[in-house]
């Protein structure tokens, strides 16, 4: 490995280094396709951001795929229904790895105003591992850019080796994550407990 | 004529092999990439068929009736006489004698088709 004062030496210089894994992650994270799958208002704010204004060619994802096979980011776009919540569980399962996922707005995060219903998921969060959280309701494109940059810096700074590495190079992490049943009274079960950690407020889990 | 040198023909040979290096290479190291930096994680649903997130029900490997053949045809044919009919409508009024008995003749085509299917029965579901 490179000593850092060196490097940054030798690029005054006009000599540039690089290592096999930056390399790798720059390919990477400049070619991150997302899955063109929306669920509520929050997908009209991602289509605009891949269309001509925002353009989300820049950062090299504007390469919606309609099957996740081929996937490498899902962006939970919008209001997750319980109903909903197994296919999407189920399409992050079938995505290769490495994966990632944006949860993008109120609704996907938290469940946003229809936290308090019956019918409404509060947080994708409970079945399958969100790389980054957008507020808003919904998110400009200005913002899921933002999080786009923020899993650019993400991807860029996994290593491929030691404890930091990406999820599917870990021996013992699993290759799909639980698939709830959609229920008589809620979905069940009602979270992964393997995936979500909540906070615990005043004795009881919020 | 000469036979050409069997030098001439090595060249060749040497550009096959740089061929095939020049396309083998990057597979082959992409292939070690993966084996080390991208192990496969198999599953069940990941192997599952993909259905827009739902799980398949029987087999997708389904008959459909030959029937929907002769309402693809019947709906074609109507389908592109809409197309014409609706420039004929427009100019109508300013249209020769010739051009209105050739459209006639355009729609008496498709309505005795039409007439013929309906007495060999392709109109009733069975």
């Amino acid at each position: 490995m490179m000593d850092e004062g060196l490097r940054s030496e030798l690029g005054k210089q006009g000599i540039f280094t690089t290592t096999l894994e930056e390399l790798y992650n720059w390919g990477r994270k400049n070619s991150v396709w997302p899955l063109g799958f929306g669920l509520a208002c929050c997908a009209i704010e991602m289509i605009a951001a891949s269309m001509a204004r925002w353009d989300l060619a820049r950062f090299g994802a504007e390469v919606f795929r309609p099957s996740p096979r081929q996937a490498d980011l899902m962006i939970v776009a919008g209001t997750v229904t319980k109903k909903m919540a197994p296919q999407v569980v189920r399409l992050y399962n079938q995505m290769p790895e490495p994966k990632y996922v944006i949860a993008m707005g109120a609704c996907a995060i938290s469940g946003g105003p229809f936290k308090q219903g019956y019918n409404v998921l509060k947080g994708i969060d409970r079945y399958i591992p969100v790389d980054v959280h957008i507020p808003g309701c919904p998110p400009r494109p200005e913002a899921l850019l933002h999080a786009f940059m923020k899993l650019q810096q993400l991807i860029d700074a996994q290593a491929l080796t030691g404890g930091s590495r990406p999820r599917h190079l870990l021996p013992e992490a699993p290759s799909e994550f639980l698939v709830p049943e959609y229920g008589p009274h809620d979905l069940e079960p009602p979270k992964n407990p393997d995936v979500w950690c909540p906070p615990v407020v005043g004795g009881r889990e919020t | 004529m000469t036979p050409p040198e069997p030098s001439s023909y090595l060249v060749l040979a040497l550009l096959l092999v740089a061929a095939l290096l020049f396309g083998l290479t990057p597979l082959a190291l992409a292939w070690l990439w993966a084996r080390f930096f991208s192990p496969a994680k198999p599953g069940p649903t990941k192997h599952a068929i993909y259905e827009c997130g739902l799980e398949s029900r029987g087999d997708a490997w389904i008959q459909f009736r030959s029937g929907y053949y002769l309402y693809a045809i019947l709906f074609l044919i109507f389908d592109v006489e809409t197309v014409f009919l609706l420039p004929f409508a427009v100019a109508f009024g300013g249209l020769s004698i010739g051009a209105f008995i050739a459209m006639m003749v355009f729609i008496l085509l498709l309505a005795e088709g039409l007439v013929w299917a309906w007495q060999k029965g392709v109109l009733a579901w069975k």
